[in-house]
């Protein structure tokens, strides 16, 4: 059978360091899954590599059966992918509203039309005004991104992220620099705006990760070394070891 | 900026129709106002000027990009149109000349694909140097075939062909002042349509995060090869248009010279305003055809302006009338009037201080045989003599220091007055 989407040995160097190092991982279509693992562990760049921000030194990355490694992050992204960035990737000098409407063009199929008009293109115009109702962002929508609230400009970036309809949704730390009550309301909107689709979502935050995922995916040293649901991931022995280890280091370290 | 205030269902938007109309309006009278033949060969070459300016902003100020070389662009038009302007004179072609233009436009079409394709793969500084480097090639390239570009003389032609169409002959100059003026409102409309519609707006995105624009499924490269592509179409009319104007192309019209007053021009202008170039255009004519009648050191003062316009209006002329305007809109500007005119009066002062000087430092090294006595200004002035020296550059130093004071008090009002319009509109939100 074919999973939403499927990575198999996916390997990764910067010159002479191997940051992935054989990862595995198959995802079922509207799975729920957190990737967690210590600072360094490879997360960010995982992720870079499935969006195609980087191509893989070596293995495969299969998108609902097709491969994709290698592909431009566009082609990727027309296939059905979308991705959320830790740091806030907004279109600046554009309003909430054309930063939306931006993100839903090409899903529509208006590619890179200069024939018609953008206020003509009601398909669009109404997307955007659902995707704002859905991000909480209506009240906002003629304000410069760049003028927007911390938490608002991570809305945005969902937003952005889901507004083309893509199927399967990675989103990276995208509760970072949140307050509790904040990142609270955001899980909510996050579980809203992702219901049916695949997510993969990078947190440090546990909270976040077992409010928010089916299953978990415990990255450390790029490599997999476990994927399965937040209980049998709790129990397992490498897992604890990993973060046992990693809190040794670091209590060795803050003593040193 | 003011594009996003804009709502899909508006039925009728008045004040555009109002503004166009206006536009329409001033294309139509500027020659019966200002009659002169002086005057209608400088309307002209604005109105050839606004297109090449707002083609060239569709590069500098919608996508980002820092283009060094697009006269090539306008100059193949030029090139191009004078060779089918000669074709058609002598019966081989058949185009009347109100079309030869479009000859410009694609011939600018097809050039900039060709070579767009290549320094739109990157944005930023790359693009910039390639942009340079092309420009560089192409012009030495012109100057090599002789067939083509007519060598240092030029390529020369006659616009009075054919059978008169409505007794129109091309002969006059207000008929070609208004064939310009045709073109230059439809290009006009055309580009700003341009701004409104899918490509346009992802022009701007590219502009401001072309990573991101990548993650949401467009091709970066594309975008920017298609605008750099529909660009060098409308700088080809305006360079078609200008070689129907002055009926001889030579060289020139491809010269760094000339991309770098496009530039110029579309920055002192405003490139973050789709009417700003068209300020800019303007100036570009005035400057180079009344300043430069003026003072030999007419490039010096341009200079000088570009550097005070980077530090301290980046947004240029379209900026500042807009954000003054926004103030009148409130009703403030009254209280900003006294500021502006003391800015005005020691900006003044210093200017003739620093004037006064460069004109005898010109006048020094190149009419020194006329000895050392100038007229400026309505007065004579010993360039040899302390005096006049001393003179100068008092009025310098106190006119930079009184402006530098007025200066301080005038960014303290103006602070005021900005936050009393945001008071303003919040409480008018709150209503």
């Amino acid at each position: 059978m074919s999973f939403a989407l499927e990575l198999r040995d996916v390997r990764k160097s910067f010159g002479k360091s191997e940051i992935i190092r054989g990862a595995n991982l198959a995802v079922q279509a509207g799975e729920r899954v957190a990737i967690i693992g210590p600072n360094g562990a490879g997360k960010s760049t995982l992720f870079n590599l499935i969006s195609g921000r980087f191509a893989p030194t070596s293995g495969e990355i299969h998108l609902h059966g097709r491969r994709i490694d290698g592909s431009k992050p566009y082609e990727i992204n027309r296939q059905g992918l979308s991705r959320s960035f830790q740091v806030s990737n907004l279109f600046t000098r554009l309003s909430v509203f054309e930063n939306i409407r931006c993100a839903v063009l090409w899903s529509l199929g208006h590619r890179y039309a200069f024939w018609k008009f953008l206020a003509d293109l009601d398909d669009a115009n109404d997307r955007t005004e659902q995707i704002l109702e859905m991000i909480k962002l209506d009240k906002k929508r003629d304000v410069l991104a760049m003028n927007l609230t911390y938490a608002e400009a991570r809305a945005l970036e969902i937003g952005i992220t889901i507004a083309g309809g893509s199927s399967v949704i990675l989103l990276d730390e995208p509760t970072a620099g949140m307050s509790k009550s904040e990142t609270q309301r955001f899980i909510q909107l996050i579980r809203d705006v992702t219901e049916g689709k695949t997510l993969l979502t990078v947190e440090h935050d546990m909270g976040v990760v077992f409010g928010l995922a089916d299953k978990i995916a415990v990255l450390v040293y790029g490599e997999v070394i476990a994927f399965d649901t937040p209980d049998a991931v709790r129990a397992n022995a490498r897992v604890q070891e990993a973060y046992l280890g990693s809190v040794l280091a670091e209590t060795q370290a803050a003593a040193a | 900026m003011s594009q996003a205030k804009e709502f899909h269902f508006k039925p009728l938007n008045v004040g555009r129709w109002f503004i166009w109309g206006l536009f329409a309006l001033m294309l139509f009278v500027a020659p019966r106002i200002w009659t002169s033949g002086l005057a209608q060969t400088m309307l002209t070459q604005m109105g050839i000027g606004i297109i090449a300016c707002l083609a060239y902003n569709i590069l500098l100020g919608q996508g980002g990009m820092l283009s060094f070389g697009h006269a090539i662009y306008s100059g193949m038009g030029a090139f191009l149109a004078i060779h089918a302007l000669n074709m058609a004179g002598a019966g081989t072609l058949g185009l009347p000349v109100s079309l030869i233009p479009l000859v410009g436009g694609l011939a600018g079409l097809v050039f900039a694909a060709l070579l767009g394709y290549v320094s739109t793969k990157k944005a930023g500084t790359p693009f910039a140097m390639i942009t340079l480097g092309i420009g560089e090639l192409v012009f030495a390239l012109a100057l090599m075939l002789p067939e083509f570009s007519g060598g240092e003389g030029g390529v020369s032609s006659n616009r009075v062909i054919g059978q008169a169409v409505l007794g129109i002959t091309f002969g006059p100059q207000i008929q070609v002042y208004y064939l310009v003026a045709i073109y230059c409102f439809i290009c006009t409309a055309a580009m700003f349509a341009l701004t409104r519609t899918p490509l346009g707006r992802m022009l701007n995105a590219v502009r401001d995060n072309p990573e991101r624009v990548e993650f949401v499924g467009y091709d970066t490269h594309w975008v920017r090869f298609m605008a750099f592509t529909i660009s060098g179409f409308f700088a080809g009319i305006a360079g078609g248009l200008g070689a129907i104007n002055t009926e001889i192309v030579n060289g020139e019209v491809m010269h760094a010279s000339r991309s770098g007053a496009y530039l110029l021009f579309t920055f002192l202008g405003g490139a973050t305003f789709f009417f700003g170039p068209i300020i800019g255009a303007v100036l570009m004519v005035i400057c180079g055809v009344l300043l430069s009648e003026l003072t030999k050191a007419w490039l010096l003062y341009l200079g000088l302006i570009f550097l005070f316009m980077v530090m301290y209006a980046p947004g240029g002329f379209a900026s500042l009338i807009l954000m003054n305007l926004r103030v009148a809109a409130f009703g403030k500007l009254s209280k900003l009037w006294t500021s502006y005119l003391a800015l005005a009066g020691t900006a003044l002062a210093a200017l003739v201080g620093a004037a006064t000087m460069i004109e005898m430092v010109y006048h020094r090294q190149l009419n020194e045989a006329l000895g050392p006595e100038l007229r400026f200004m309505g007065a004579t002035l010993n360039s040899a003599g302390v005096d006049a020296w001393f003179g100068a550059s008092f009025l310098v130093v106190v006119g930079v220091a009184l402006f530098e004071l007025v200066r301080r008090q005038y960014v303290h009002e103006w602070g005021e007055v900005q936050e009393d319009i945001e008071k303003e509109i919040k409480r008018r939100e709150a209503l």
